[in-house]
């Protein structure tokens, strides 16, 4: 299994995902994430895609299940980096990810979960 | 004509073809066809061996009426080059009736000075005809196709030029769209929006309709599916720019923008994008200027 | 002029073959000129198709055909399976996510990105899903 590095920044775990993913990673990144917000109590799980050039309906489908599930352990899940051409792809493909809180950088990613719930939303209402 | 008569002729004419090829290449050669830009002579000899040598291809094949027979296709590249050399096609079919005019009177005043039987003349005369029409169909073909890569392209090009994306201030960019949208000119508007949220880091795009004439459907599509890709990227989409007759319109047609936030006017979005980005603008203290 | 199409085959039985699908169809992308947005949609629908040939199709071939004119550059996609066949193509297409079906979702979004679509399965016969994309090359 390809072990994705996981670094806490003050309570928020990073995944900086680095290559493409073969679907039994995905899964077991999913398992991983869940299992370390419980351990590290995490507040919020940034996951960065800014790498990938492709992200299909299985990625996105897991993305989204791993911010709903983060949601329930009490984390916010926000997912940054995506690029314009994957972001263009999902819309086509009619995934808009509804509730999935998203940022342009992880940088933004951190500013968005250090204020709480978010008084700085780029999400639909 | 039966099938032996038919292919008795082909073979007959074939041979006439390769046979004369001397003199048909230098009566050609002459012909406005074939001079392009630059009148050289040897280069028109040369072109002329090439394209007599495809059509001669055709009639062995028995296919001097298909235009999309490999003799034909074997030297569309060669009339690709003729074509673009005559560059002006204003009078298209004019100029390619009388090229093939050109082609076909020499030829077949060569055909009837040869010694054949009474029985191989005409229809020989009806099949030379048919092949050289054929070549002026594929003619007219290659232009066309030119053509309309030509207008395919400067249309994108067109497309590019008229969406600027404009920094208003760090985090804030904006894209006023002129004109009608359609479904290139779209795409091309959402890409370099998004390629520029991603280059400058905007926290907030502003896309500006004031210059688009009609919202349908497919433009409000096109705006919707731009605001979540951009959403999707960590960015909110203001759409600005909203005319009353608009608003009207795209409420009857039943047009919902779901989350997208709306303004009326630019100024109005930007002093959203600045309060989402936690920025006022206050007045400067007196007597600092 | 036309050039003669050329095509490449690969196997799909394990899920590393769904990425080794995607790399090969960004090559053929890129061969035929498409634009990144272009690319993207094609290794997209590729990775949907070729992971529904795995896991619903019990594995099968992917064939991937570039062609291409002196203006256009097309990329083919030809997804076979000898799996169980789809006994409603309709239903399979409608896009699954909210009820979570896998199998709805490769599908209806392959044919969204996809600028021809056609498929053809049945119970017991397996199922061939052709798709293509097309660009105009730059000129």
């Amino acid at each position: 299994m390809v072990q994705v590095p996981i670094i806490n920044i003050h309570g928020v775990l990073l995944i900086s995902i680095q290559d493409e993913l073969l679907d039994d990673s995905i899964s077991e990144l999913q398992q991983h994430i869940s299992e370390q917000v419980i351990e590290q109590q995490a507040r919020g799980v940034l996951i960065d895609i800014s790498v990938l050039d492709v992200v299909d309906s299985f990625l996105a489908r897991t993305l989204h299940d791993i911010a709903a599930t983060t949601s329930l352990l009490a984390a916010q899940t926000v997912v940054v980096g995506m690029r314009p051409a994957v972001a263009i792809t999902l819309v086509e493909l009619g995934l808009i990810l509804p509730g999935l809180r998203t940022a342009l950088s992880v940088e933004d990613g951190l500013a968005l979960l250090g204020r709480g719930n978010g008084t700085v939303r780029t999400g639909p209402r | 004509m039966t099938a032996s008569a038919n292919h008795e002729i082909s073979s007959i004419v074939s041979e006439f073809l390769d046979r004369r090829r001397e003199p048909i290449v230098a009566e050609w050669s002459g012909s406005p066809f074939f001079q392009g830009s630059g009148g050289d002579r040897e280069q028109a000899a040369v072109d002329c061996a090439e394209v007599l040598t495809g059509l001669r291809r055709a009639v062995v094949a028995g296919e001097a009426d298909n235009p999309a027979a490999d003799g034909f296709a074997g030297i569309r590249t060669l009339l690709e080059v003729l074509a673009a050399q005559r560059g002006d096609d204003s009078r298209l079919v004019v100029d390619t009736a009388a090229s093939i005019r050109s082609l076909r009177d020499p030829l077949l005043r060569l055909w009837h000075e040869e010694d054949l039987t009474d029985g191989a003349v005409a229809p020989g005369a009806v099949l030379l005809g048919a092949a050289v029409d054929t070549l002026g169909l594929v003619l007219l073909d290659v232009a066309l196709s030119a053509g309309r890569d030509t207008i395919a392209s400067q249309r994108e090009q067109l497309a590019e030029l008229s969406t600027p994306v404009i920094k208003l201030w760090d985090g804030v960019l904006a894209i006023p769209l002129i004109g009608t949208l359609d479904s290139m000119r779209s795409q091309v508007a959402t890409e370099s929006l998004l390629q520029a949220i991603l280059d400058q880091q905007a926290q907030v795009a502003i896309l500006d309709i004031t210059g688009v004439p009609t919202v349908d459907t497919m433009v409000a599509q096109h705006l919707l599916k731009t605001a979540q890709a951009a959403r999707l990227m960590g960015a909110e989409c203001v759409i600005s720019g909203i005319r009353p007759q608009i608003a009207h319109t795209m409420v009857q047609l039943g047009i919902d923008l779901e989350e997208v936030v709306t303004r009326a006017k630019l100024a109005d979005a930007f002093t959203y994008a600045l309060s989402k980005l936690g920025l006022s603008v206050i007045p400067a203290a007196t007597g600092d200027v | 002029m036309t050039q003669t199409p050329s095509t490449e085959a690969v196997a799909i039985t394990t899920e590393p073959d769904i990425v080794h699908v995607r790399q090969i169809a960004r090559q053929a992308a890129i061969k035929a000129g498409f634009s990144l947005v272009q690319q993207t949609k094609l290794v997209t629908a590729a990775s949907e198709l070729a992971r529904n040939t795995l896991v619903y199709g019990g594995g099968g071939q992917a064939e991937i055909t570039l062609e291409l004119t002196a203006s256009t550059g097309t990329v083919h996609l030809t997804f076979t399976d000898g799996g169980p066949g789809i006994p409603d193509i309709e239903v399979a297409m409608t896009d699954g996510y909210s009820t979570g079906s896998g199998l709805g979702l490769g599908l209806g979004g392959a044919r969204r990105l996809a600028d021809r679509f056609e498929i053809e399965s049945a119970p017991g016969k397996g199922t061939t899903i052709r798709m293509s994309i097309s660009a105009r090359r730059s000129a």
